[in-house]
């Protein structure tokens, strides 16, 4: 999927420019898109290390796993399937608040984990069983509490307010994980 | 609202720094060590980066997608609303790094805290890529039947969008 979107945006952008006699501008852009690319990933990176550091304080002194285990209480309800207990819950609950505090990174490999052991519990294999899929839609819908990445650019160029988003972000997000679920109780109940 | 959006992260590095000290955690340590780890995170990172930063710039800068959506451009233009945002909200369930260099572009052409700007970063910030979780996920375990997933997952990012749109105007009113 994204190897032909990719292909697309360049066969299409160069052929229109050839077409358009804007090859001034395709030159350049061939050659400085490198160097957007790379003061981009500079100004990521600062605020990337910062909050995985600040992060790291929360995971050491056992907070996230608090966190975890409070959300696993909620999560049990959106689950019904899953077995009281069952080690997929504290899986997808770890994924969760990974996500909500900007460790994607560091959400996947929960993710993957929670998948496998929702797989043990599925009985057909090849389909996608009604956890999985709440869990997908959870995961999809972004929760995120600190966008980290949009942070780093608005700061790049020159937000005179960077973190402002920040709230409208959190009420974004929180509508589109709820619209989702609700969906997804829908949908669930008519297949 | 603009003090509570400026709020929380302070206070979420106050609480975290806080308990580590309560738990008797060596806070400085451990964040010196979760900073380390950005390192091979940020060399994952660039190369993709890099990829779209490339194609994506050379699609905006050919013109190619205004003149696509040009016989959408009344429609937009009533509602006020730019083509680099409807690309935006195309391409943010499809790929997470393209859509953040377009975010990208978005912030360069017009300022972080125009009204444009703010919209895309709250667009960028409110959903994820449906596309690559879901492949992602489901590849790793072999489901093929995905049975309404997409379906959910796409009205989720549909609402997050337009939920975008109203907070945008909300805080930010054009």
């Amino acid at each position: 999927m994204v190897n032909k979107i990719w292909a697309f945006f360049i066969l299409c952008g160069v052929i229109f420019c050839i077409f358009t006699g804007k090859l001034d501008i395709l030159n350049e852009e061939i050659l400085l898109s490198a160097d957007t690319a790379f003061s981009m990933i500079l100004k990521i990176f600062p605020v990337m290390a910062l909050w995985l550091g600040i992060m790291k304080i929360a995971e050491d002194s056992g907070l996230l796993k608090k966190l975890s285990k409070q959300i696993s209480k909620i999560l049990k309800y959106l689950f019904p399937e899953i077995p009281k207990n069952h080690e997929s819950l504290s899986y997808i609950a770890s994924n969760v608040i990974c996500n909500m505090f900007g460790l994607g990174n560091a959400a996947t490999p929960f993710g993957l984990k929670a998948m496998q052991s929702l797989q043990k519990l599925n009985d057909k294999k090849d389909t996608a069983s009604k956890s999985m899929i709440t869990f997908l839609v959870l995961n999809t819908s972004g929760l995120t509490i600190i966008p980290t990445t949009i942070l780093s650019l608005r700061i790049l160029y020159k937000s005179t307010n960077p973190t402002a988003i920040v709230l409208p972000c959190l009420i974004a997000t929180f509508v589109s994980t709820a619209v989702g679920l609700f969906f997804n109780y829908l949908f669930s109940r008519r297949h | 609202m603009e003090t509570i959006s400026n709020l929380i992260i302070p206070c979420m590095v106050l609480f975290v720094v806080f308990y580590g000290i309560l738990k008797k955690t060596e806070v400085y340590d451990s964040f010196v060590e979760g900073a380390k780890e950005s390192f091979p995170m940020i060399l994952t990172m660039f190369p993709s980066m890099l990829a779209m930063v490339f194609g994506i710039n050379l699609l905006m800068k050919s013109g190619f997608l205004e003149f696509l959506l040009s016989f959408l451009n009344p429609f937009l233009q009533f509602l006020r609303i730019p083509i680099e945002i409807v690309t935006l909200a195309i391409m943010r369930p499809i790929s997470g790094s393209s859509s953040l260099a377009l975010l990208n572009t978005i912030l360069a052409t017009f300022h972080p805290d125009s009204f444009v700007g703010n919209l895309a970063s709250i667009i960028q910030g409110s959903t994820d890529t449906t596309f690559y979780v879901l492949t992602l996920y489901f590849g790793s375990i072999g489901i093929k039947k995905i049975r309404y997933s997409l379906f959910a997952g796409l009205l989720a990012d549909l609402a997050g969008i337009l939920a975008a749109f109203i907070v945008a105007h909300f805080f930010f009113a054009p």
